[in-house]
């Protein structure tokens, strides 16, 4: 563990946003891994989100863990941006910031704060009425009111059939979120200090993919429910 | 060639600066641009104006005196170079031209476009050195053999001027690429070790002590930075970091 003094370094600061950064990407994955499932077989993606939603260690670790690096990394990340800002008092009256590093590079405080505002959305569409029906109202079983199918693929659904609106809205959180991928992702490896002649441009070739593809991939899960059902 | 420039202009520290506007006709375009900037001078005295304060002294692009924030970049638009090594045929008859200091909390104006940089000699005092006997007995350097690879990574970290460039296009005023070289020209050689659990923990304190910024791999740095540093050195820097933190 970082003691106290290098916890509050520059250094100390940038490898625990990359801590949780990596964490995050993890946990994109395996999201996406599950969400596919509810294109391929509605059954599978049904046990499997009834296995993540009820499994004591998924619950009581892993969605702790996952709760702590969303809230810290989001927190602390505006914490850094508004002590970087304070480093120059006196701006440039002329800055050219595109002859010598990304946008996705300079507006990570941007792209962050777009995929913030879509998790407010996704947390009132999804996480919200799954906290209500398991620990407020009790119901553990995963099966729709008054029949004994599961519920999860029906509601994952609902939600994107015929409503324009939330998928566009998903669209364009997605693009923010490969957006800030395609900066993160090599950053993170840099951070902690994993920087190879041979290997990091391997890395950021990789980082690109993963940026690009994770989200599009869940774009394509939203557009694939939104026709799934007849209009 | 005729040019617009605005140039940054303040008397002290303690007072406000702000851009003054100068017209200058005239420019041959094989003038380098600190001459260019010698014949405004020229022009402000003759008239009984205070000439512009810049910094410079080699004028070959090796001490890392000569500053200058040219047209939104550090050391202006050419690449590798240091602004004494800028010539007016980068520009364009007609130009406007924005000439400001190097900006930083960590850099404050002196005069001008003239600032005070002596924060990185304090994080150089903090740690950039190796202890030698000097006792008359001392071991010829080339008796201790080197990898030719980290003999010449650790040329290319030490070829850092210390211009500051870094920290001027550094959207966050991070001094990491200057910090990095410094601990990379030494964690690469067995001279180097002696004081290397202590280096980058002690140099990293007095940079942030210095009030530079927080460095989030953007990559300005070794874009603009005269002498090619390489981000790896940061990389470099950050692992230092972490050994000397974990096996403190």
């Amino acid at each position: 563990m970082l003691s106290k003094k290098q916890k509050f370094s520059s250094i100390g600061k940038k490898v625990l946003m990359a801590l949780t950064g990596f964490f995050l990407m993890f946990f994109l994955l395996q999201h996406l891994s599950i969400n596919l499932l509810s294109v391929v077989n509605a059954d599978v993606f049904n046990k499997v989100s009834h296995f993540m939603g009820t499994n004591p260690v998924v619950q009581y670790v892993l969605q702790p863990v996952l709760i702590f690096s969303v809230v810290f990394h989001f927190a602390w990340g505006m914490v850094l941006e508004y002590q970087n800002n304070q480093a120059r008092d006196v701006k440039y009256a002329k800055y050219k910031g595109n002859a010598n590093a990304t946008w996705m590079s300079r507006n990570m405080i941007i792209s962050g704060l777009a995929v913030l505002a879509f998790l407010a959305i996704h947390f009132y569409d999804f996480w919200l009425p799954e906290i209500n029906t398991k620990y407020i109202q009790g119901d553990m079983s995963g099966m729709k009111h008054g029949s004994d199918n599961f519920r999860y693929h029906e509601e994952l659904v609902s939600k994107f059939a015929h409503q324009p609106i939330r998928v566009v809205l998903y669209i364009v959180a997605f693009m923010m979120l490969s957006l800030h991928l395609l900066h993160g992702f090599q950053s993170s490896f840099q951070t902690v200090g994993f920087n190879h002649s041979k290997y990091t441009p391997i890395l950021k070739k990789l980082g690109n993919l993963f940026a690009i593809a994770v989200p599009l991939g869940f774009v394509i899960i939203a557009i694939y429910h939104y026709n799934s059902q007849p209009h | 060639m005729n040019l617009n420039l605005k140039v940054w202009r303040q008397n002290s520290p303690e007072e406000k600066g702000q851009m003054v506007d100068y017209q200058l006709e005239g420019i041959s375009e094989h003038m380098s641009f600190l001459e260019m900037m010698d014949v405004l001078n020229q022009k402000l005295i003759n008239s009984g104006e205070r000439p512009v304060a810049f910094d410079h002294d080699c004028r070959e692009g090796i001490c890392g005196s000569c500053s200058m924030f040219i047209n939104g970049e550090a050391h202006g638009p050419v690449k590798g170079t240091t602004t004494c090594q800028l010539h007016m045929r980068s520009f364009k008859d007609g130009d406007t031209i924005f000439i400001e200091p190097f900006r930083a909390n960590a850099f404050p104006v002196i005069k001008d476009l003239v600032i005070n940089r002596s924060a990185f000699d304090r994080i150089q005092h903090s740690g950039g050195y190796i202890s030698v006997n000097t006792s008359g007995n001392t071991q010829d350097a080339n008796a201790t053999p080197i990898p030719k690879e980290n003999a010449d990574l650790a040329m290319d970290a030490a070829t850092c001027i210390g211009c500051g460039a870094c920290v001027a296009t550094c959207k966050n005023s991070s001094a990491m690429l200057f910090v990095g070289a410094k601990i990379s020209q030494y964690a690469l050689l067995p001279q180097g070790q002696v004081e290397a659990k202590d280096r980058a923990q002690n140099m990293v304190a007095q940079m942030d002590a210095e009030g530079f910024g927080n460095c989030t791999n953007t990559g300005a740095c070794e874009v603009e930075c005269p002498k090619g540093i390489s981000l790896s050195n940061i990389a470099r820097m950050n692992r230092e970091f972490l050994n000397g933190s974990i096996t403190e």
